[in-house]
């Protein structure tokens, strides 16, 4: 902020349009994409807060409205699902190193992490694609009950947005293969990096609130 | 301080792309590439009007339906359709649009920007609210429009069609336009905020910024938070409606009350997001037409702020008869009290600011004067919806169809129209026409207190909204022909501001301070070059150009500095920005066919056709990939 006050007034060397790099001078301090970004997610925080909220609503009600299973407790493999959820959690690591690297200029780790990434993330979604099918042949549809209907929705939806950082991470690593993307473009990375953290914390809620919060 | 690029001499090194980058920004083709947050503005302020007299000639309709007991202009569906896209329209495609409109075109330029913070997603905004449009209105050739009201009830929309309540696939466009449109004002709120915290002038803190953009940078926070409560909502909607999903479904435990909870937390703010950029133009005429600073500024930042934030604690108001119990009701009925008084607070500071002020009967000056007064009447008519046995009895009756009028035509559109006759000049460089802007706008306010307060009457009477007919014997009739003749005053004063801008084609041309005006846009040519200020403005005062103009002598009177204050800041020579080696946006074909994949997707999903639905995600997936590898300058393509 001081910096863009001290501008000489004759100055025709002007703050520029906007270039999203990390070198433009902003009010803040933090670059207009970070900024952007944050905004964005938080956002994103009550697109799922409603789907949460929708979810606490309906937890248990088919046992008390007596609506056909299966029921959560009939289905779940809670083992398999932690072992995605760890996967996924891990994948926040691999995204911090990958941050990490392209900070110090080491591209060919970037590379690697990058990919290390998205691979945990599809890890994780193989898993769901897996439990889905599970349950769907136990019987469990959108319309069975309103375990269906909220389960498949929340997670569902969750999954879409796994993919599409799937899809952010394998863009910037064919960016970085192609030579595009150099150390002062380290700030790609944070912004795809932060998306992809709050992919995982929001799973993090899920994943207690579906799986690990007791009920019948 | 960065960037004097070099004046570029090198070639841009054309990498492997499919298809170049668009160059000119001039010419037919450029207005679908364009990233001019200027040129942005006009399309969504030309668009918006469009959908305006689309949604006006809905009300007419409805009007004449009524003008009579038993009437059989329209049939049930047809006014069901009517009342609905009326109000989507007005809602989602005219107030919103055109507030993104002033928004696009002067937050830049009143902070002193160059461009919004985000260029390409700002013409992203424009391309899914136009394709949004276009998908909700190709309803009415598909098998019939929205027909279940703007809020889109649940179980009334979301029972499968086989076993619906409602003829023809409305809901699921409802249901899924809403969704894109929402895509588009959540992308514009984010890059609002941005431009607003982050590229301000030198010097141009928080509380210097004009009230306008204070205006707006709240609502793009509302925007941003209620947005995804009803897309929530929504989707719930689409899934009962076309998976035979419970979230609504009684039989199955299901609560439909459920989505008027996720409609309203989103609906309420939305009455926000509609009504705050009408008060910032009201704020920034008044001072100029009074000829003194706002008075107050801080509180009316303040109250704008806290009307930002109470908007999120009285959605409930809207379901005092849907059953929500005596605590809730008491809780809410007290926090929508509460949120008259930020609200009044600024109706008299709007009244401090002309009291005493050497005020000058212009046509802005008319409709913001319009705007203070017949929004107060809707805000006194809120305020008696906050008693909860009052509410209960007005409920869905015409009563609510008077204020929520008095609040958002009485004070909205007011406050727009203000707005269009004031910035006009800075926009096209042309003058408005005075006596036909008097003349328009006597028509408007006779034409809306005659349509719309005879509805005071007909609610207490007990006339039912979203009712297409009603018998003889009942009283109504009077009452209900004044109303439609009212709506025909309004259509002819909308005439006459079409009339008005057509012919400032011809006008003198626009100085560049027309009005004497206080605030930085002023300060460059109008209209504006594409790098808006060739110097960028350091921002010293609140009222910062006023300031450069006038000074104080020893007894506090106004003395008009001499000239060559700078007060042009634009390039004299008309030189372009490449020449004076100002670095802008280029143009991008990307985020036109990214929102292009929008009603693609659209189509698949109320059709349920999956191939439809594959088809927009392969042409989305291809927008984002290209935009995401185009530099946001030509130049960058070069220099890395």
């Amino acid at each position: 902020m001081t910096q863009a006050i001290e501008a000489p007034a004759d100055s025709t060397q002007l703050v520029p349009a906007d270039h999203g790099h990390a070198h433009a001078a902003t009010n803040t301090g933090v670059s207009n994409a970070k900024l952007g970004i944050w905004v964005f997610l938080a956002s994103e925080a009550l697109f799922f807060g409603a789907f949460i909220a929708t979810y606490f609503l309906y937890r248990g009600r088919d046992e008390e409205v007596g609506n056909p299973g299966p029921r959560p407790r009939e289905v779940y493999d809670i083992a398999f699902t932690s072992v995605t959820s760890f996967v996924l959690l891990m994948s926040s690591l691999t995204m911090v190193l990958a941050l990490a690297a392209i900070q110090r200029g080491d591209h060919r780790r970037l590379r690697i992490w990058l990919l290390a990434t998205a691979f945990f993330g599809m890890v994780f979604i193989g898993g769901q694609v897996f439990e889905f099918t599970e349950f769907y042949r136990e019987g469990l549809t959108l319309h069975t009950n309103l375990f269906g209907t909220t389960f498949f929705t929340l997670t569902g939806l969750h999954g879409a947005h796994v993919t599409m950082g799937i899809i952010w991470l394998l863009v910037l690593w064919g960016r970085s293969m192609q030579g595009r993307l150099h150390t002062e473009h380290a700030e790609a990375i944070e912004i795809s990096g932060l998306y992809w953290h709050f992919v995982d914390i929001v799973w993090i809620v899920i994943f207690t609130a579906i799986y690990l919060v007791p009920q019948n | 301080m960065t960037t004097v690029e070099e004046a570029v001499s090198h070639e841009p090194v054309e990498r492997a792309r499919i298809v170049g980058r668009p160059i000119s920004s001039t010419g037919f083709w450029s207005w679908f590439t364009t990233v001019d947050h200027k040129k942005i503005a006009i399309m969504y302020g030309t668009t918006a009007i469009f959908f305006f007299l689309v949604g006006g000639v809905e009300a007419l309709l409805i009007r004449i339906q009524l003008a009579s007991p038993n009437n059989s202009f329209l049939d049930a569906n047809q006014y069901n359709q009517m009342f609905t896209m009326h109000g989507t329209t007005m809602v989602f495609l005219m107030g919103m649009p055109i507030a993104a409109a002033f928004g696009n075109y002067f937050l830049p330029l009143m902070v002193g920007a160059r461009d919004v913070a985000f260029p390409r997603l700002n013409m992203l905004g424009y391309w899914i609210f136009l394709f949004g449009g276009i998908f909700l209105y190709s309803s009415f050739l598909l098998g019939g429009a929205p027909n279940g009201g703007w809020v889109n009830y649940a179980p009334i929309n979301s029972t499968p069609m086989a076993d619906g309540f409602l003829p023809g696939r409305g809901p699921d466009f409802w249901a899924v336009g809403i969704i894109m449109l929402g895509i588009g004002s959540v992308a514009t709120a984010v890059n609002f905020i941005v431009t607003a915290l982050n590229m301000r002038a030198p010097g141009m803190t928080l509380m210097r910024m004009p009230v306008f953009v204070w205006m707006m940078l709240v609502v793009a926070f509302l925007t941003l938070f209620a947005m995804p409560p009803v897309t929530a909502a929504l989707i719930q909607v689409y899934i009962d409606r076309n998976f035979d999903g419970n979230f609504f479904n009684a039989a199955m435990g299901g609560e439909p009350i459920l989505y008027q909870h996720l409609f309203w937390i989103f609906g309420h703010p939305e009455v926000y997001i509609l009504i705050l950029p009408g008060m910032g133009i009201v704020s920034e005429i008044l001072p100029v037409f009074s000829r003194k600073p706002l008075f107050g500024y801080a509180v009316v930042v303040f109250s704008g702020i806290a009307i930002g934030f109470l908007g999120w604690g009285v959605w409930a108001h809207h379901m005092f008869t849907s059953g929500i119990g005596p605590v809730a009701v008491s809780a809410f009925g007290l926090s929508t009290m509460l949120i008259a008084v930020p609200t009044g607070v600024k109706i008299f500071n709007w009244l401090g600011t002309v009291w005493g002020g050497s005020v000058r009967l212009r046509t802005p000056m008319l409709f913001a004067l319009g705007f203070i007064a017949q929004f107060t009447i809707g805000g006194l008519s809120g305020v008696m919806h906050a008693i909860v046995p009052a509410d209960t009895q007005q409920h869905d009756t015409y009563f609510i169809v008077a204020h929520f009028h008095y609040v958002l035509f009485g004070g909205l559109v007011f406050a727009l129209f203000g707005g269009f006759y004031y910035w006009w000049p800075k926009i096209f460089g042309r003058m408005m026409n005075e006596k036909l802007g008097k003349l328009q706008f006597w028509l408007l306010v006779i034409g809306f207190n005659l349509t719309f307060f005879p509805m005071h009457f007909l609610g207490l009477e007990g006339q039912p909204r979203r009712t297409y007919t009603y018998d003889e014997g009942l009283q109504w009739e009077g009452l209900n022909q004044l109303a439609t003749i009212g709506s025909f005053v309004i259509a002819l004063s909308f005439l006459v501001f079409l009339v008005n801008a057509f012919m400032s084609r011809r006008s003198a041309p626009a100085p560049t301070d027309p009005w004497d005006a206080r605030t930085v846009e002023w300060m460059t040519s109008s209209p504006p070059p594409e790098y808006n200020f060739a110097t960028v403005p350091v921002i010293e005062h609140r009222d910062e150009f006023w300031h450069r103009k006038y000074t104080e002598d020893d007894e506090g009177r106004l003395l008009r500095l001499p000239a060559g204050a700078a007060v042009d800041m634009s390039d004299p020579e008309g030189r372009d920005a490449h020449t004076l080696g100002i670095h802008m946006p280029s143009p991008s074909y990307w985020p036109f066919v990214f929102a292009l994949a929008l009603p693609i997707l659209g189509y698949g999903f109320v059709f349920k056709n999956w191939y439809i639905v594959a088809a927009g995600v392969v042409v989305g997936f291809f927008g984002l990939v290209a935009w995401a590898l185009e530099p946001q300058t030509a130049e960058d393509q070069g220099v890395h």
